[in-house]
């Protein structure tokens, strides 16, 4: 049995602060091109399916919603 | 194959912020990389983790976190700047089932609010206080904080703190932990993953002091404040790890929490509605007269002003309570105005009492009084010059002489305090001599009709009224009340027949 992360990360509740790039030890987390409604440069992650887990970009997210990891059971 | 979240919105929070105005109900007002969203989710995991939601009270100060109850799916309180910890012991002493956090920025608990902080922590209150530390003033635009570091730029301290002028950094977990009663006190830094999930760590352990009640805790938060310090999120962490922690250093300072028992919980307090009225409201005497009576005396018509002066100790607020109290029950508007040295014993006292069946603009009196009751002689020469032309003076002869005064004004001496002493057996009752003696002046001169009978009977209801809890002190001044009629009555005699 193996596990597998994905990480969601909500474009409009993302408020570009960026704590979370340096954070991530497989550097997923970039910032995107596209202006929210709030109109901050959100971040997004590039390869979603690469998340190992490890709630480092959680911890350091200020917004309780903005970043969410998915844990997947095979 | 079945997906979960692993790290996800805590279920303290609200799904949708409802109670924040405007169109953003998804995301929390900060600003971006601010530290109070990352303690936020700290603190709402814990309460989810230790199950103690329902009954969790947290206490939003003034600040930026000051709509926290935007968010927390708990109770919330708001209150007047820097008195977290204050209504919180409130609320958890009258609901003691109760779990607090107080929440509190640098401006809220370091500076307006530090003496209710280091009360509370000194009284051990079962509560946890998170002290986010910014090194400034957030919500405000970044002014200088008790906690701003020595040559730290600020709005209000443009070329630097300088710490000759404006002292030095406040070091609140230092302080606390000079005290007995915390349990627990910890510094942590919400900077770099490694750090926040030390601080996760100290807010748990914090919140199950607290699910257990066993004392005081203390977490201090060094947290970021990018936008107003003017720095990106990489800088703002190294600010806060290079030069904050140099100052605050990180750590435990104290953990108590195995040593101390969890206190056990105290009965919930009455809350039977009509047991609550018994205790507010403990009596109603049948006193007083319907809410349309009126003195028929024609001297009730106008305002009546009452001057009573003396020394402290002699019980002239008390006579002046005394005869409020009677007016009240006689259906007057009536007003108590003490005026008394730093003393309790000794020094000047004096009160004024105005009563009437109008309204009474101004309580004080310094000018046209009708009646002035002095009982030494410095207040006799500081108040005479107030009494009306013929008003009335009542002096207490055993400890001055008869006042020089124009003959237009009705004078009696009573000697109060030999009465109180020697025939009453307690000189604290000479003020109720007096009034035995006024009341002789009164009837004789001034009251008509059923009023004449009435003002004894006024008198009687008010010290029952005042004094329902000590029958010993009722008794002695009904006695000394009508001693003192007696004797005014007896002088009255005399005189008549001198005449």
């Amino acid at each position: 049995m193996s596990r597998k992360y994905r990480i969601v990360i909500a474009h409009e509740e993302c408020k570009g602060c960026r704590r979370c790039i340096p954070a991530c030890p497989k550097n997923l987390i970039a910032v995107g091109g596209e202006l929210n409604k709030q109109g901050y440069f959100s971040v997004h992650a590039e390869h979603p399916e690469d998340c190992i887990g490890c709630g480092s970009c959680y911890l350091q997210c200020p917004e309780p919603g903005a970043i969410t990891i998915y844990q997947t059971e095979e | 194959m079945s997906e979960t979240v692993k790290f996800g919105k805590s279920s303290v929070f609200f799904d949708t912020f409802e109670r924040r105005p405007g169109p953003i109900r998804k995301n929390m007002h900060y600003c971006p990389g601010c530290g109070h969203g990352i303690l936020h989710k700290l603190i709402a995991e814990a309460i989810e983790h230790f199950g103690i939601q329902k009954d969790t009270v947290l206490i939003a100060p003034v600040g930026c976190a000051v709509f926290a109850y935007y968010y927390f799916n708990c109770g919330s309180i708001s209150v007047a700047h820097g008195r977290a910890p204050a209504v919180g012991t409130g609320v958890s002493r009258a609901n003691p089932e109760s779990f607090v956090i107080s929440y509190q920025g640098d401006g809220d608990l370091g500076a307006i609010g530090f003496n209710e902080f280091i009360q509370a922590a000194n009284r051990g209150e079962k509560m946890t206080v998170f002290f986010v530390n910014n090194a400034n003033y957030g919500m405000t635009g970044g002014q200088m904080a008790p906690t701003t570091l020595p040559g730290q730029k600020t709005m209000t301290s443009p070329y630097g703190r300088n710490t000759a002028t404006d002292g030095f950094p406040l070091k609140v977990c230092e302080l606390a932990n000079a005290l007995e009663a915390p349990v627990y006190i910890e510094r942590v830094a919400l900077t770099t993953t490694p750090r926040i999930r030390d601080a996760r760590k100290a807010v748990f352990k914090a919140v199950e002091n607290l699910r257990d009640r066993r004392g005081f805790s203390l977490v201090e938060v060094l947290s970021p404040c990018p936008v107003n310090l003017k720095m990106s999120a990489q800088e703002i962490n190294a600010f806060i790890e290079e030069r904050m922690e140099k100052y605050f250093p990180l750590g435990c300072f104290r953990d108590r929490s195995a040593e101390t028992f969890p206190a056990p919980v105290p009965p919930p307090p009455v809350r039977d509605p009509e047991k609550v009225k018994e205790l507010l409201f403990p009596r109603k005497l049948n006193i007083g007269v319907p809410k349309t009576f009126r003195n028929e005396s024609k001297i009730f018509n106008y305002e009546r002003r009452i001057k009573i002066g003396g020394f402290g100790g002699q019980g002239i607020l008390s006579l002046g309570i005394m005869l409020a109290n009677m007016a009240k029950l006689r259906n007057f508007n009536v007003t108590w105005m003490p005026s008394y040295g730093p003393e309790q014993r000794g020094g000047s006292a004096s009160c004024s009492i105005i009563l009437s069946h109008s309204k009474i603009p101004s309580p004080l009196i310094d000018r046209d009084c009708n009646l002035l009751i002095a009982m030494t002689q410095t207040a006799l020469e500081k108040y005479i010059h107030e009494l009306k032309p013929n008003g009335v003076l009542l002096y207490d002869s055993s400890t001055m002489k008869r006042p020089d005064v124009t003959p237009d004004k009705k004078v009696l001496g009573i000697d109060a305090l030999d009465i109180a002493t020697n025939r009453v057996g307690n000189h604290k009752c000479a003020n109720s001599v007096i009034l035995g003696a006024l009341s002789v002046i009164l009837i004789d001169h001034y009251l008509e009709g059923e009023d004449k009978l009435d003002f004894d009977r006024a008198f009687e209801e008010a010290i029952i009224d005042g004094f329902s809890s000590k029958p010993e002190v009722i008794k002695q001044n009904l006695y000394a009340f009508y001693e003192g009629k007696k004797v005014a009555l007896e002088r009255d005699k005399s005189k008549t027949a001198q005449a």
